[in-house]
């Protein structure tokens, strides 16, 4: 098992967000985690990248057989996890280009090529159709939002972790850039690398095989199917998910 | 899970801190009186209108008040500052002939090697006096004048144009530490530069502080000729000593019709060091004088250059970054004076505050009645690295006139939680991440700074990865 966790219980500001969630992701696995508003899952992500304002009060979390529960966010990135945030943070200053290669350093704990590196660069963010200008910029300074999205897919390309998170990457995106983002991911999947996808939108998912659909509700899992669950949330919602007793 | 308190370190000083052993051929005693400027200006041979130019200068220091609006001076008594310490060699013009000790100094604080890469001319000053001043030849030619203060007075041909300027712009009359300045100034450069000659790469003026207990109160001077174009650096340091070290340098600039002038400094005194200096530019029509001004260190400063904007179309362009750690409480910002019509003002700061250290930004933007179509801009921007540490904001603005574009934009913040694990989730440690986030607040700013002080900045926030500057 890629990711393994038990049992999580999750606070925030003293407010118990997530109690007793349990979730397993193998490797190679394409999982899809849905869920109405408010119901925790963007907490359950940043909970497992590691971030300090979400508190595990119990449970753990394991990942590629290291526990990582109270690991620092940049050893869990070491460690082959990323995650694609639903808001990138802005930081002036700081261009793409010397902050990827800065973090593909860190993560890699190798020094780069530099010649290599920049044209590695220029053919991921060709595929990901963005202006070569963008390297330069400071680090989604000023970038529109499907520019920032895709600034954090082609964070994932050139970082290459084992478990990519996306949470609600194609959301606020126009048709071609969804197609764009879709995309890149279907180029980064292979067969030995796995994927959580948060989502409310199904296009993302068009070139993956889909292996697990989970449904967090209450702070916990309360469904998990295979990819035909979408098409039903689709058509009847969460709640009439939770009153039908499919739960 | 709990937080780790990672923080950004403070400014590498060792280079700076190593001290020679005080060695002078000659000093005064402590304290401020009549018999001690005289005694100076006798061991300095000065002619008899600057004997008579200190003694004014001491009467109006007795009687001019303390300030009292800024950061507190309590810890500074002139009763124990040594006005006067001649070091132990004359001024050359070749680094073999300067004294082991002092030579060893500058090299190690890279002058001589800064000077043979990338600057016309060097000026290197330690304690009261300048031990080397030298200019390239070929800048000679073009009828560039380089050379320390006292040199510049004596000279039968600039002595007149010296004393014709000399605290003109800035009297003594302007505030205590001016006036003091008036009375026992000893060291700086003088600079002229011709009509229509410009100086293709920067000359450098380096003023060094050894001597524990003592002021340095050297005097800058540049005068550009019409059409002019020059890029001066100055720089200064001290190591650290457990009593009061002063410093109240005097700069005037005076920029004539089309002359360009851009005056850089990089200021790392020492925290113990009471830094109260007066700059000012005298712009005249269609000039410009750039300001690029990075204050690091002393445990207090007072620093606000000013520009006088006297000619029509005239510029000014003001570029600074201050840094306060701990016990520094550093007052700066800048001045400027919109005298005639279609003058333009940029004034653009940031100041980092860590350690409980305090940074306060104050300008003064004044427009007087006659200038219409004018133009000034002021932003500052701060950033507090924790919850002890202080920054704050005393913009003043006096318009006199309807017809001009002025803007005014402050803000302070702090290091986003947020950002600090976006750049964590990217593998990068936490220390890393906020010397990140600190070094792109302060880059456009510090691609400003002379290149050959690139190593400056890079002391101010400690990088461990490559490349992290954008």
């Amino acid at each position: 098992m890629l990711l393994e966790v038990k049992d999580l219980k999750v606070s925030v500001d003293g407010a118990v967000i997530l109690d007793g969630l349990n979730l397993n992701v193998g490797r190679g696995e394409t999982h899809v985690l849905m869920g109405p508003n408010g119901a925790g899952k963007s907490t359950l992500v940043n909970t497992i990248m590691g971030h300090p304002a979400y508190k595990v009060e119990r449970g753990s979390i394991r990942f590629d057989g290291k526990d990582i529960t109270h690991a620092p966010a940049n050893e869990r990135a070491k460690a082959g996890l990323f995650l694609s945030f639903q808001s990138p943070e802005e930081v002036p200053g700081v261009t793409l280009e010397n902050f990827m290669r800065t973090s593909r350093v860190a993560v890699t704990g190798k020094p780069v090529r530099l010649f290599a590196y920049k044209r590695e660069l220029k053919e991921k963010m060709d595929g990901l159709a963005m202006d070569g200008e963008y390297a330069s910029r400071y680090l989604n300074v000023g970038f529109s939002g499907g520019e920032k999205k895709k600034s954090e897919i082609l964070q994932m390309l050139m970082l290459n972790p084992k478990l990519a998170i996306l949470d609600e990457t194609d959301s606020g995106l126009d048709v071609d850039a969804v197609k764009i983002v879709s995309q890149g991911v279907e180029k980064f999947k292979n067969p030995e690398n796995s994927l959580l996808i948060i989502t409310h939108n199904t296009k993302i998912l068009e070139f993956l095989k889909v292996n697990y659909v989970h449904v967090l509700m209450d702070g916990k899992i309360v469904k998990t199917g295979d990819s035909g669950l979408i098409d039903r949330i689709n058509e009847s919602g969460f709640q009439q998910l939770a009153a039908s007793g499919a739960v | 899970m709990e937080r780790k308190k990672t923080m950004v370190r403070d400014i590498d000083r060792t280079v700076y801190d190593i001290k020679d052993k005080v060695n002078p051929s000659y000093q005064v005693r402590e304290g401020l009186t009549a018999e001690i400027v005289g005694e100076i200006s006798k061991a300095k041979n000065d002619p008899a209108w600057m004997r008579d130019f200190r003694l004014k200068s001491l009467e109006i220091y007795n009687e001019l008040p303390m300030p009292g609006w800024g950061p507190s001076l309590d810890g500074l008594h002139m009763d124990d500052i040594v006005t006067y310490i001649r070091p132990n060699t004359p001024m050359r013009g070749n680094w073999a002939q300067v004294p082991d000790d002092i030579k060893n100094t500058f090299e190690r604080l890279g002058i001589p090697e800064a000077e043979r890469k990338s600057l016309a001319g060097v000026g290197a000053q330690y304690d009261s006096e300048v031990v080397y001043h030298n200019v390239r030849e070929e800048v000679r030619r073009q009828g560039v004048v380089y050379t320390d203060m006292e040199s510049a007075i004596r000279d039968p041909k600039y002595g007149p144009m010296v004393k014709g300027h000399f605290m003109k712009l800035v009297p003594p009359t302007d505030h205590k530490f001016v006036a003091l300045h008036g009375a026992v100034w000893s060291g700086g450069s003088f600079v002229y530069v011709p009509p229509h000659v410009k100086v293709s790469i920067p000359l450098q003026s380096y003023f060094r502080l050894n001597a524990p207990g003592a002021g340095q109160f050297e005097h800058t001077l540049i005068i550009l000729g019409e059409g002019a174009d020059l890029h001066f650096i100055e720089g200064c340091s001290a190591p650290k000593y457990n009593v009061a070290n002063l410093h109240a340098g005097c700069v005037e600039l005076y920029v004539a019709k089309g002359a360009h002038l851009r005056y850089s400094t990089i200021e790392n005194w020492s925290k113990n060091m009471y830094n109260l200096n007066t700059k000012r530019a005298l712009v005249e029509e269609g000039g410009t004088v750039e300001w690029v001004s990075g204050s690091f260190g002393s445990h207090v400063s007072y620093l606000y250059p000013m520009s006088i904007l006297k000619g029509e179309n005239s510029r000014m362009e003001f570029t600074g970054i201050t840094f306060a750690g701990k016990g520094q409480n550093l007052d700066t910002g800048a001045k400027v004076v919109h005298a005639a019509p279609h003058t333009y003002s940029n004034i653009s700061t940031k100041s980092i505050s860590k350690d409980g250290g305090v940074c306060t930004y104050r300008s003064s933007v004044e427009i007087l009645p006659q200038s219409y179509g004018c133009k000034s801009s002021v932003s500052c921007e701060s950033l507090m690295l924790d919850d002890r540490s202080r920054s704050d904001t005393v913009p003043a603005m006096d318009i006199r006139n309807d017809d001009v574009d002025v803007g005014h934009e402050a803000k302070i913040g702090r290091i986003s939680d947020d950002a600090i694990f976006y750049l964590m989730s990217r593998g990068i440690s936490e220390e890393d991440a906020r010397a990140m986030i600190v070094t792109g607040f302060a880059e456009p700013i510090a691609k400003e700074l002379p290149v050959e002080y690139a190593v400056e900045m890079n002391n101010l926030i400690k990088l461990e990865m490559e490349g992290a500057i954008g």
